[in-house]
């Protein structure tokens, strides 16, 4: 049965479209046939940040509203076995969805598709609300700081409240946080809350920790979703927020201070 | 965009009649008119929505023109557009006088029957007799930007409400976690009602009317499992442990 994820903040700039990225592929490099759609319609982000962006034609709202076929639309990775990207259009705003357009596209995906990881665009207006419509599970984006903290709460009550799921009455989504751009120095400073702080005041379930890592930000100049950067630790967590959401049980990294090394201690004692 | 979205729509215009009737009910705020004509009228009534702002935010509202309907009407369009001014949307008028009539229907107001309302004839609502007991229980976490109301009795959340949300009764209100949004118990002017929580963050606490913002919060008590109750104008927070 395919799954719908929706992965969604409230807040901008937190991290949303790389970790789209990084867990739909992720799951193709597990062997799950997926694909990333991009919601955000005007802000088109994700093909750049996968590095299909030269290799657009058609797109989501083109499938939508101008009788494209899904297959004219879809652009297959070639990096990774099985992972294809439903990138958006730039030049169409929020208003080109509609609930029965993202129904129909959602309803072919899952016939083709294990899972179907859907971008969102920052805020709680339409456009969010149309990505985590159709959605099974949802992968809110938090940093560890108070106005995220907040928006990810406010978003918790929309993802409860406007989905399909819960307008028909079925299981609620499954909410997952994964906290982003962890700096642990920053926390034992005390200028970035805890991990234990957040999930204290979101109460939801932790999908993962992703360190602050300057590699992030190389990969999306490059168009590489970091998780297959194997020197980057930020790559590392998704690749264990990947397992978590396949239901493996995997302890949390890069959360407590690291142990200083014999080189660490040695240099130190002779400075 | 328009073609697009006009070929979508056809197809459901032609299944589907335009509109339907259908008769509701409705719970609505009576404003009993004493004395249409007080300058204090205005500045009275906003204090009043200060209370509880996000109860009286567009709420629709029947005038209630029995005590003056022997006295010649009042510009009745002036006023209205003084309520809206204020998010108050009145609605019709109730107990009208056939001058009152004739300038209601002017202000374009539709015209209540006499409605079932209890209420004192005194410009200080005296506490109403309020049906004790959990009406609305809620198990999940109240978010951000959600507002819960509980309109009979007491609410009880046995989870945490969070910076931003409302949660607001007619009786008590009980919170088993941290209470970090806004908490209105005695919405209806139950003097009596009072809040109960786990750990106190609030935004905001008001019990009938009277209220009080976090910064004004003994520092103490941040943190802690208390209950709030009202004595005489001012609002009493203590801790339960």
């Amino acid at each position: 049965m395919a799954k719908v994820i929706v992965v969604t903040s409230g807040k901008g700039g937190v991290g949303k479209t790389t970790t789209a990225a990084a867990i739909g592929t992720g799951l193709a490099q597990r062997g799950h046939r997926t694909v990333v759609v991009d919601f955000d319609v005007g802000l088109r982000n994700l093909d750049l940040i996968m590095g299909v962006e030269r290799r657009v034609v058609f797109d989501f709202v083109n499938v939508i509203n101008d009788g494209i076929r899904l297959n004219q639309a879809l652009i297959k990775d070639k990096r990774t076995e099985g992972l294809y990207i439903l990138p958006t259009s730039q030049t169409r705003d929020k208003e080109a969805l509609t609930r029965e357009g993202v129904e129909r596209v959602m309803e072919e995906l899952k016939q083709e598709f294990d899972y179907i990881v859907c971008d969102s665009p920052a805020g709680i207006e339409k456009g969010a609300q149309m990505a985590l419509w159709y959605a099974d599970e949802a992968i809110v984006v938090t940093n560890p700081e108070v106005a995220s903290v907040r928006d990810s709460d406010r978003m918790l009550g929309i993802v409860n409240s406007k989905s399909r799921r819960a307008e028909l009455g079925l299981e609620p989504i499954r909410a997952h946080l994964l906290l982003t751009r962890y700096d642990l120095d920053r926390v034992e400073r005390g200028d970035m809350l805890r991990l234990e702080d957040v999930v204290e005041i979101l109460a939801i379930p932790v999908l993962g920790v992703i360190p602050n890592d300057p590699l992030v930000l190389h990969c999306s100049n490059l168009g590489l979703p970091v998780i297959l950067e194997p020197k980057s630790k930020a790559g590392q967590a998704y690749r264990d927020a990947v397992a978590r959401l396949l239901g493996e049980d995997v302890p949390l990294r890069f959360t407590k201070p690291e142990r200083r090394g014999f080189f660490d201690w040695f240099m130190r004692r002779s400075a | 965009m328009g073609r697009a979205e006009a070929e979508a729509a056809r197809p459901t215009e032609a299944e589907r009649p335009p509109f339907q009737v259908r008769g509701s009910l409705h719970t609505l705020v009576t404003l009993r008119l004493l004395e249409p004509d007080h300058p204090a009228l205005m500045p009275q009534l906003l204090r009043k929505i200060a209370y509880a702002p996000d109860f009286y935010r567009d709420a629709p509202v029947v005038l209630d023109v029995g005590p003056v309907a022997a006295r010649p009407p009042i510009d009745l369009a002036a006023f209205c557009a003084r309520l809206r001014e204020h998010r108050l949307v009145p609605v019709g008028v109730q107990n009208a006088s056939p001058p009152w009539l004739e300038e209601a229907r002017r202000a374009g107001l539709a015209v209540f029957g006499e409605g079932g309302h209890a209420t004192a004839p005194n410009p200080r609502p005296a506490a109403v007799p309020v049906a004790r007991g959990a009406a609305h229980t809620v198990r999940q976490p109240v978010r951000g930007g959600q507002q819960i109301v509980a309109t009979a009795g007491d609410l009880v959340v046995t989870a945490s409400v969070g910076h931003g949300a409302e949660v607001a009764a007619v009786g008590h209100v009980h919170v088993y976690g941290a209470l970090r949004g806004r908490a209105f118990a005695g919405i209806e002017g139950d003097e009596s009602a009072m809040i109960f929580c786990d750990r106190l963050h609030a935004e905001l606490l008001s019990i009938a009317g009277v209220y009080t913002v976090a910064e004004e919060l003994d520092p103490a008590l941040s943190g802690r499992r208390v209950v709030v109750s009202r004595r005489g104008e001012r609002l009493v927070v203590e801790p339960l442990d």
